[in-house]
């Protein structure tokens, strides 16, 4: 495994927000990329430990590992304890393509009351149909995200890396915003 | 004491809470809660602006959002000032600066109304016959002018330094408006427990009960309900109000834009909230409850300052308690506007008399007048006003002929009747319908998800419009899945009923005459400019507007649409819904700038997005040049370097020794599949089934017309696994194109792309001393020439970091492109660095590359090509298969005229005089001497100085280019021709040995 010490994730440590919503990024995870037909679902599931979704919204989380349904074909694997996703999906025979997406994808936390309408400042989407525990890939203003509902009052904003400054800032307004 | 026209014991505001504001320099007394209008009033202020083409002296006409005339500017300071703003909906706060607009040198002596006398010249559709001669007088003179004398108030040169703010919601059901029906919509709805929006444009709820002080609802004064029944709604978990907030635009699928005022109306707005913000609500239901607009009477001369609707001086005086005059006439068609005369009447306010055009008023106003001891004049009509800044007398004379007489006042009131406000329901595409009975357009078929209730629905009965909208919040909210809460009931009593209203011109101002019978008050338009608009042929309702402007501006037809459609209906002696509606637009009322681009500004306006190796570059001096949305360093100067000389020096030192480059932001695309081949070989012109694990090769791609649409290098992984790059500007687009191609033409092969451009740093190391530089670095491969030639690619370690390592060249030079995930590119970028560095590369920027490419004729897709080129015309015949059966654009290619002989070809151009650099766009002749308009051949697309060559270097589209080799063409420019000679495009190198190095 490389030298942790030498990667420089982008706003490492940034916080922001306000008493409504905190924003903050994320640790780094590792990430996957999955496609697959159903056929390859029980397998890959097993694999990875968790009972992939199939419906829209969807996601399963166990031990810090996150599988979000993403498209009928796709998933969007998240492992916060830094675990070889690769790997494991290397050992299933079953047709699918797996993608190591670690470093394109950044998450940012946000949390609190107002957590809800600092992230309606750009994203479309009616977050009281998107339970805790639940995920979307959707818009925040000129960003493609992956909305993930991971409590009541708590979501995971990943987006790509370059685009994480655009969104953090995007979202400290909406946090402010949310505090009036 | 606020004014000398307020009175005592009348409105609702506080008399100890004041505010001062100045208006055209002059400090005036306000009280809280006035509008600029209910204080201008209050101090006997009526001439308030100048009218937009006649420069007019003109007032307030009306207290909302529908006013025309009442424009002012107002100012916090230099750069916090909005013109054009309604005096009749801003708020008034402590130290506002008010000034009026579209007059010069001042509102009491305007210049600019000497076009009154003109107005002659000036008819309905004057633009349109008049500035046609002399032609070259337009540019000069007619234009220069009209642009300064047209357009009302001016704009800040300032930036706003104001914040906005913008969130989209979501809701069960949205009503609009809260007054009687409004309020009674969203009680039924929220009392369910579905979610529900209520907004209203006004500081308080309330709508009509603002003035109409005779209704009663549960036995409470109407407004006081209005104010505790919000209060009672806020506090629900499931409502949100919105006051101050209008909703200005209803589009697709029940999506309304609401724009919420949140500073506009505070002397000291706390720096951390938003000026405006603009909610983006999508409602599962919308109830309209926007109410309706009171129309003025149109007579001669109907415009003066102190002329205005009825409801208005009924708001000024229950509301705000001001009295619009001390002794004041009532013209009306309508019932409505004898409440007025009585509420004013019992303030205190002498009323002159009330001419009612009609023969028959409704006999219970009638009534109540007499007991006033009012005078009634039915069957009269007002013919004349007289009064120069301020109405001073009307002419009243029985209808139908008679000297009449005149009459002192110094306010006029009037009412033709009121009209639904239709415009959000027809903005929803709704249709609407013309009621012949009430003479009146209502909601017909609706479009969306929507009902309207109260007056804007043509309900006009108090209980009525209360049941009606605690129907249509039951029913919409329990279509959306909300089952809870007990039925409401609300009773309304008021006193009285009204009937009436007319539409079109009055008494004195019919076909025949020629005086000044105002229809549209902001745009000038009068009775006789829409009968000229018929005359001179205009029968559609939509070209008689545009013809005489009418409705148009922020009236958006509020009160000029019905008048104007009964004058084009008796001209054209046709039936009012024959002569069509005009569309009403949103916004219903102006929105600012401000507030549309909300939080979209600054940083914000774009992602500007930065590569893991930015901050590296910034140390370094690099300069920046944006591509799609990337930030890419574009040279690195050293002091007192040009731009020339850093790019000399790093083009020189790359070939002599090495330079590094930031490749990361080239797309990338990982294709993943068992069909992963075959699916390549569709969508590019080469083979890929030939091509080994390990090897990369260069690829085109077309569009289906044959054209090409992209290229880039594509490494085989594995067997199943393909790395496939994009140009940088391209990768979203390519990836789009491919997956529409996979989904819809290719949906049985088994493959998957997902996009990487992100997940990998880009390292490329270029130049002779390439292999030395990242040799010590790389482990688990064998980098010699033998192992990994040219077009390789291998998975690896370089500086311990999980790495995949192609060996190919964007330069011509021996070359490796070192891919890392992005967290580790600048630790791997530091470590290349302390390499290179000793061994005298460089780092070098965009701008090198660029020219470093043109050295080899490598092509620049979107540079180079433009949409028309082939890969032929490119000179890339060698990339397109001659064996595969298909592949997008293989048809296109077979197209007549892309095999047609003198095409544009991509060829090389070098100056006849080395030291001179084409201009990149330059049209190129074969004949410099020809008259104009020359042949033109093509143009140069690349051109640069190759300090590598010691000369200029260009490439050029020209037609039969391959055809033309060592021809002598020439570059007309605008000061000198310029001799060119038709070469290929490698200009160094010409047997490509270096790359093999």
């Amino acid at each position: 495994m490389a030298d942790q010490t030498l990667r420089r994730p982008p706003l490492a440590g940034r916080q922001g927000g306000s008493a409504a919503a905190r924003i903050s990024m994320a640790a780094p995870a590792t990430r996957l990329s999955l496609r697959a037909g159903a056929d390859a679902v029980p397998a890959l599931s097993a694999a990875f430990g968790l009972d992939l979704p199939v419906r829209p919204k969807g996601a399963a989380s166990a031990g810090g590992r996150h599988g979000l349904w993403i498209g009928p074909d796709e998933w969007l694997l998240i492992d916060e304890t830094g675990a070889d996703l690769m790997a494991l999906a290397a050992a299933v025979p079953a047709m699918h393509s797996a993608v190591d997406v670690s470093h394109r994808n950044v998450a940012i936390l946000v949390s609190g009351p107002g957590a809800a309408t600092a992230i309606a400042v750009g994203c479309p989407l009616d977050l009281t149909r998107l339970p805790a525990g639940a995920a979307a890939r959707t818009v925040l203003g000129k960003a493609e995200v992956v909305l993930f509902r991971t409590g009541e009052d708590d979501y995971r904003v990943e987006c790509w890396r370059s685009f994480a400054p655009y969104a953090f800032d995007l979202l400290v307004e909406g946090a402010d915003d949310a505090d009036l | 004491m606020s004014g000398a026209n307020r009175i005592a014991g009348q409105g609702r505001l506080t008399p100890a809470r004041t505010a001062r504001f100045t208006f055209d320099g002059r400090s005036y007394e306000a009280l809280e809660g006035d509008t600029v209008a209910s204080a201008l009033i209050a101090n006997g202020v009526h001439l308030v602006g100048r009218s937009f083409k006649y420069h007019r002296p003109r007032g307030i006409l009306s207290a909302g959002a529908e006013e025309p005339n009442a424009l002012i500017d107002v100012a916090r300071d230099k750069a916090r000032r909005q013109p054009n703003v309604r005096a009749t909906v801003q708020e008034v706060f402590d130290g506002m600066i008010v000034s009026s607009q579209n007059r010069w040198p001042s509102l009491a002596f305007d210049v600019g109304g000497v076009n009154n006398l003109l107005s002659p010249l000036f008819a309905a559709g004057f633009y349109y016959k008049t500035f046609m001669w002399p032609k070259a007088a337009w540019d000069k003179l007619y234009e220069p002018v009209i642009r300064h004398a047209a357009g009302l108030g001016v704009a800040p040169t300032e930036a706003d330094p104001d914040r906005y703010a913008g969130r989209f919601a979501f809701c069960d059901v949205l009503v609009v408006g809260a007054g009687v029906a409004g309020l009674s919509a969203a009680l039924a709805a929220a009392g369910t427990g579905a979610r529900v929006i209520l907004c209203d444009e006004q500081p308080e709820a309330g709508g009509a009960l603002h003035f109409d002080g005779s209704v009663t609802i549960d036995g409470q004064p109407g407004y006081e309900w209005a104010q505790a029944t919000t209060a009672r709604l806020a506090a629900m978990e499931n409502v949100t109000v919105l006051s101050r907030t209008t909703a200005f635009g209803y589009y697709n699928h029940n999506f309304v834009g609401l724009v919420e005022r949140v500073t506009d109306h505070l002397a000291r707005p706390e720096r951390k909230l938003p000026r405006e913000r603009l909610w983006q609500v999508r409602a599962r239901r919308v109830i309209l409850a926007t109410g309706s607009i009171e129309r003025h009477m149109v007579f001669a001369n109907n415009d003066r300052p102190g002329i205005m609707l009825a409801s208005a001086a009924r708001t000024y005086l229950n509301h705000f308690g001001v009295a619009v005059g001390r002794r004041i006439g009532v013209y009306t068609a309508s019932d409505s506007a004898y409440e007025a005369a009585f509420d004013l009447k019992r303030a205190g306010v002498a009323i002159a008399a009330i001419v009612d055009n009609r023969e028959k008023p409704g006999e219970a106003v009638v009534a109540e007048a007499r007991k006033l001891g009012i005078e009634v004049l039915a069957g009269h009509s007002v013919v004349d006003t007289k009064g120069h800044r301020r109405v001073s007398s009307m002419k009243v004379a029985r209808n139908g002929g008679g000297s009449g007489r005149s009459i002192a006042i110094d306010a006029l009131l009037m009412s033709a009747g009121w009209t639904p406000s239709v415009h959000l329901f027809s903005q929803s595409r709704g249709k609407v319908a013309y009621d012949a009975e009430s003479g009146r357009f209502l909601p017909g078929a609706y479009a969306q998800d929507c009902l309207s209730v109260g007056s804007c629905n043509g309900t006009d009965a108090l209980q009525a419009s209360i049941e009606e909208g605690l129907a249509a919040g039951e029913l919409m909210a329990r279509a959306t899945g909300y089952d809870g809460g007990d039925k409401v009931e609300l009773r309304g009593e008021n006193a009285f009923e009204w009937t009436g209203g007319m539409a079109g011109a009055g008494e004195g101002a019919g076909a025949d005459t020629t005086v000044k019978a105002f229809v549209d008050f902001q745009n000038d338009v009068c009775a006789k400019d829409i009968r000229l608009a018929v005359r001179e042929g205009m029968h559609s309702i939509e070209h008689i507007k545009r013809f005489t402007t009418n409705g148009m501006a922020t009236d958006q037809g509020k009160l000029s649409n019905i008048h104007g459609l009964a004058i084009a209906s008796e001209v054209l002696n046709r039936e009012i819904p024959k002569i069509g509606l005009t569309t009403f637009r949103s916004p219903y009322t102006p929105v600012t700038f401000g507030t549309l681009i909300s939080h979209s500004r600054g940083d914000l306006f774009d992602p500007a997005r930065k590569t893991p190796m930015h901050e590296w570059e910034v140390a370094q001096g690099a300069l920046f040049e944006d591509v799609g949305n990337w930030k890419r360093a574009w040279y690195y100067p050293r002091s007192g370097e040009t731009m020339q000389d850093a790019v000399n020096r790093e083009c020189r030192t790359v070939r002599n020794a090495a330079g590094v480059f930031d490749a990361s932001t080239l797309g990338k695309i990982e294709v993943v599949g068992p069909d992963a081949a075959e699916f390549l070989n569709l969508m590019y012109t080469n083979a890929w089934d030939t091509l080994k694990p390990g090897r990369c090769r260069y690829g085109i791609m077309l569009r289906e017309d044959g054209y090409v649409y992209d290229d880039g290098v594509v490494g085989r992984i594995a067997e199943d696994r393909f790395h496939v790059t994009t140009t940088t500007g391209g990768a979203p687009r390519v990836m789009n194109h491919m997956e529409d191609y996979l989904q819809t033409e290719f949906p049985h092969l088994r493959v998957w792309l997902t996009s990487t451009t992100e997940q990998w740093a880009v390292i490329a190391v270029q130049g002779p001393k390439a292999r030395e530089i990242i040799e010590p670095l790389v482990e688990g491969i064998d980098i010699s020439n033998e192992a990994f030639p040219h077009m390789s690619v291998r998975e690896g370690t370089v500086c311990g970091v999980p790495a995949r390592l192609f060996r190919m060249s964007f330069t011509g030079e021996l070359g490796y492109e070192i891919n890392v995930p992005a967290d580790y590119g600048q630790a791997v970028w530091e470590a290349v660095w302390a390499r290179a560095e000793p061994l005298g590369a460089c780092a070098y920027g965009t701008e090198t590359m660029h020219v470093l490419r043109a050295e080899k004729g490598y092509i620049i897709v979107g540079q180079d090509t433009d949409g028309t080129v082939t890969p032929y015309d490119a000179g890339l015949a060698w990339a397109v298969s001659k064996k595969k059966a298909d592949f997008v654009g293989i048809r296109g290619l077979k197209r007549p005229d892309l095999v047609k002989e003198g095409r544009k070809q991509l060829v090389g151009l070098v100056t006849k005089d080395p030291g001179v650099v084409l201009e990149e766009g330059t049209q190129i002749v074969a004949d410099p001497n020809e008259p104009k308009p020359m042949t033109m051949l093509g143009h140069v697309t690349s051109s640069y100085w190759s300090e590598n060559c010691g000369r200029s270097i260009a490439m050029a589209l020209i037609a039969g280019g391959q055809a033309r080799m060592g021809q002598t063409l020439y570059a007309p420019t605008a000061d000198r021709t310029i001799a060119v000679e038709v070469s290929d495009m490698v200009f160094i190198d010409k047997n490509g040995e270096r790359l093999n190095g």
